[in-house]
C-alpha cells in the first residue's frame, strides 16, 4: 500500500514537472495531495522545488485527513453550520500560533497546521487581542513619554481603542476578499496546482498577526532604533508566513505577476505595521538644542530636552 | 349499500365512556394567582432573587441557582451605575477622554454576548441567557473597584492614589474572573476550556484597564 501511494506520487510530480515545462498544455488541477511520512518523500524530493515540502506532515493522525471531507454539511442557515468554523481544541490553536511566530522554511502553514480545518477562532480572538493591546501600548508610552512634563495631563485616548479595531478587523477580512477574488481571477485563467479557500486565506492572515501583540508591548519602550527593529523583525516573520503559503499559488502563473502579488502581500503588511508604530505610538523626544536662555545671574544656560 | 341492509344497530345501546382532559395540577401558588398580589410581594421576590446572585458572586461556590433562574435586572443595574461612574473624566479634547456612556455599555453587553456566542459555537452547553446572566453578575467586583478608585480619588491623585487603586482593580479584576471561570467552565467540552476562558479574561482586563485609567476632572 505505501509503495502504491509512493508512486502515486512519483507520477504526481512528473506531471507538475511536464507542466511546468508546457504551461499552455491542459491539465487537470489536484488539490489536495496525498500525504505521505516524511522518510519516504524525502527520497523522492527534487532540488529546488522545496515549496512542494507542502505535503509533509506532522505526527497527527491521518484521521484527520479522512474526515476532512465530510465537514461543512449543514445548510447555512443552521447553527451547526457555525460550528464548524469552531472546531479545534486548545492544543490546536497553539500549534498554530506558534506555526506562525516560528515559520519553518520551506513548510507551508496552510498545508502543514490548518490541513483543512480553517478556524474563525484564531484570527477573531487574535484581532481583539492586537486591537486593545495596541490602544493599551500605545496609552501608556504616550503617558511615559511625556511623564516629566509639567504641562502634561494624562488622557485615557479612549477613541482610538475604536479607530484601532476597525483597522485591524478591516485588514483582516478585507484584504484575504480582495487576494482571494484575486487568486480565483488568475485560477480561472492559469491552472494553479495549489489553490486556496476564502476561509484558510482568512486564517493565514489571522494566525500571521499574532507576533504584532508582543511587538506591539515592546512598542512602549521608547526609542526609536528599538522600534524599528521590531518593526523589521516581527515583519520578516509574519511575511515569511504570508509569502511561503501565497508564493506557490502564484508561481505557476505570469512571473511578473505573481511577483506583484507577493509583493503587493508584503507591501500591505508592512504598512500596517508602520501605520500602527506611527498613529498610536507618539515619537520619542528627539534631542533638540534647545534656544539658549540668559538665565537671571548672568550665565547661559543650554536646557535639552530628553 | 346492498351489504349494509342486514345490518341493524340498536337505537338504545348506550354509548357511554370516559373523557379525561389532564389537568396540570395546581400547585398552592396557582391558587392565589400573582396578579392579585400586592405590588410589594412581586418586587420584594425579584430584588430577594437578585440579591442572593449577588451573594452567590462575592463568595463563589459553584450553585445551580444562578445558572437556573437567570434574569438580566443585576447585569443592567451593575452596568448602568459603571458607565455613570465613568463619565466625568477630563479631557482637552473630546477625542482624548475616557469612554463614553455609550461606549461602556457598548463594551460590556456587546463584549458579553460575543463571549457567550464564542463558547457556544465551541461546544459549551450552557443556553445564551445563562451566560449573559453569570458575565453580567461578575462585573459586580469590578463595580466595587470602581466605586473605590472614586473615593480615593477624591481623597488625592498621587502615585500612592494610583498604586493602591493598581492594587484594587487588580485584585477585584481577578475576583471577577475567577468567579465567571468557576461558574462557567464545567459547560464546556474538556480539551478547550482555555479557549473558552481567554475571552473572559481579555473583556474583565478591558474593563479594569477602563477603571483604572479614569483620571476626574
Amino acid at each position: 500500500h505505501r509503495l502504491s501511494v509512493m508512486y502515486l506520487f512519483a507520477e504526481f510530480d512528473d506531471a507538475a514537472n511536464l507542466l511546468a515545462a508546457n504551461p499552455d498544455a491542459t491539465t487537470i488541477s489536484i488539490d489536495e495531495p496525498v500525504e505521505i511520512p516524511e522518510n519516504q518523500h524525502s527520497r523522492l524530493q527534487e532540488p529546488g522545488r522545496e515549496e512542494d515540502d507542502e505535503l509533509l506532515g506532522t505526527d497527527d493522525s491521518d484521521k484527520t485527513e479522512l474526515l476532512a471531507g465530510q465537514k461543512k454539511s449543514a445548510p447555512f442557515w443552521t447553527f451547526e453550520y457555525y460550528q464548524t468554523f469552531f472546531d479545534v481544541d486548545t492544543y490546536q490553536v497553539l500549534d498554530r500560533i506558534k506555526g506562525s511566530v516560528f515559520p519553518v522554511p520551506g513548510k507551508n502553514f496552510v498545508r502543514l497546521y490548518i490541513r483543512s480545518n480553517p478556524d474563525l477562532y484564531g484570527p477573531f480572538w487574535i484581532c481583539a487581542t492586537l486591537v486593545f493591546t495596541i490602544a493599551v501600548s500605545g496609552n501608556l508610552s504616550n503617558f511615559f513619554i511625556h511623564l516629566g512634563k509639567p504641562t502634561y495631563h494624562y488622557v485615557p485616548e479612549f477613541r482610538k481603542v475604536s479607530i484601532a479595531a476597525t483597522t485591524i478587523y478591516a485588514y483582516a477580512w478585507l484584504v484575504p476578499l480582495a487576494l482571494w477574488g484575486f487568486l480565483m481571477w488568475r485560477n480561472s485563467k492559469v491552472m494553479n496546482i495549489v489553490s486556496y479557500s476564502f476561509l484558510e486565506i482568512v486564517c493565514v492572515y489571522g494566525y500571521s498577526l499574532f507576533i504584532y501583540i508582543p511587538t506591539a508591548i515592546l512598542w512602549i519602550i521608547p526609542q526609536k532604533v528599538v522600534r524599528w527593529v521590531l518593526v523589521v523583525f516581527s515583519l520578516c516573520l509574519s511575511g515569511s508566513v504570508l509569502v511561503m503559503t501565497f508564493w506557490p499559488a502564484v508561481r505557476d502563473d505570469n512571473r511578473r505577476i505573481a511577483v506583484a502579488t507577493v509583493a503587493t502581500i508584503l507591501l500591505l503588511h508592512a504598512l500596517l505595521s508602520v501605520g500602527c508604530l506611527a498613529y498610536f505610538f507618539d515619537a520619542p523626544e528627539l534631542d533638540i538644542p534647545a534656544p539658549i536662555i540668559p538665565a537671571h545671574n548672568g550665565t547661559t544656560v543650554v536646557t535639552k530636552s530628553h | 349499500f346492498p351489504g349494509l341492509a342486514d345490518v341493524s344497530i340498536s337505537q338504545d345501546i348506550p354509548v357511554e365512556g370516559e373523557i379525561t382532559v389532564p389537568v396540570g395540577s395546581h400547585s398552592p401558588d396557582e391558587d392565589y394567582s400573582t396578579l392579585d398580589e400586592p405590588v410589594k410581594d412581586t418586587i420584594m421576590r425579584d430584588l430577594k432573587a437578585v440579591g442572593k446572585k449577588f451573594v452567590h458572586v462575592m463568595y463563589p461556590r459553584k450553585s445551580s441557582a444562578l445558572l437556573r433562574d437567570w434574569d438580566l435586572w443585576g447585569p443592567l443595574v451593575l452596568c448602568v451605575s459603571l458607565a455613570l461612574m465613568l463619565q466625568g473624566g477630563s479631557a482637552d479634547s473630546k477625542d482624548d477622554g475616557g469612554p463614553q456612556f455609550a461606549e461602556v455599555f457598548v463594551i460590556i453587553w456587546f463584549g458579553a454576548v460575543v463571549i457567550t456566542l464564542n463558547s457556544k459555537l465551541l461546544g459549551g452547553t450552557i443556553s445564551f441567557f445563562q451566560s449573559l446572566c453569570v458575565l453580567g453578575y461578575c462585573v459586580m467586583p469590578l463595580t466595587v473597584a470602581m466605586v473605590v478608585c472614586r473615593l480615593v480619588l477624591l481623597a488625592s491623585a498621587g502615585t500612592i492614589s494610583f498604586i493602591i487603586r493598581l492594587i484594587v482593580v487588580g485584585a477585584m479584576f481577578g475576583w471577577s474572573t475567577l468567579a465567571s471561570t468557576a461558574f462557567l467552565a464545567d459547560s464546556q467540552p474538556p480539551n478547550r476550556k482555555a479557549l473558552v476562558v481567554y475571552p473572559i479574561f481579555l473583556f474583565y482586563f478591558v474593563i479594569s484597564w477602563m477603571i483604572l485609567t479614569f483620571t476626574p476632572q
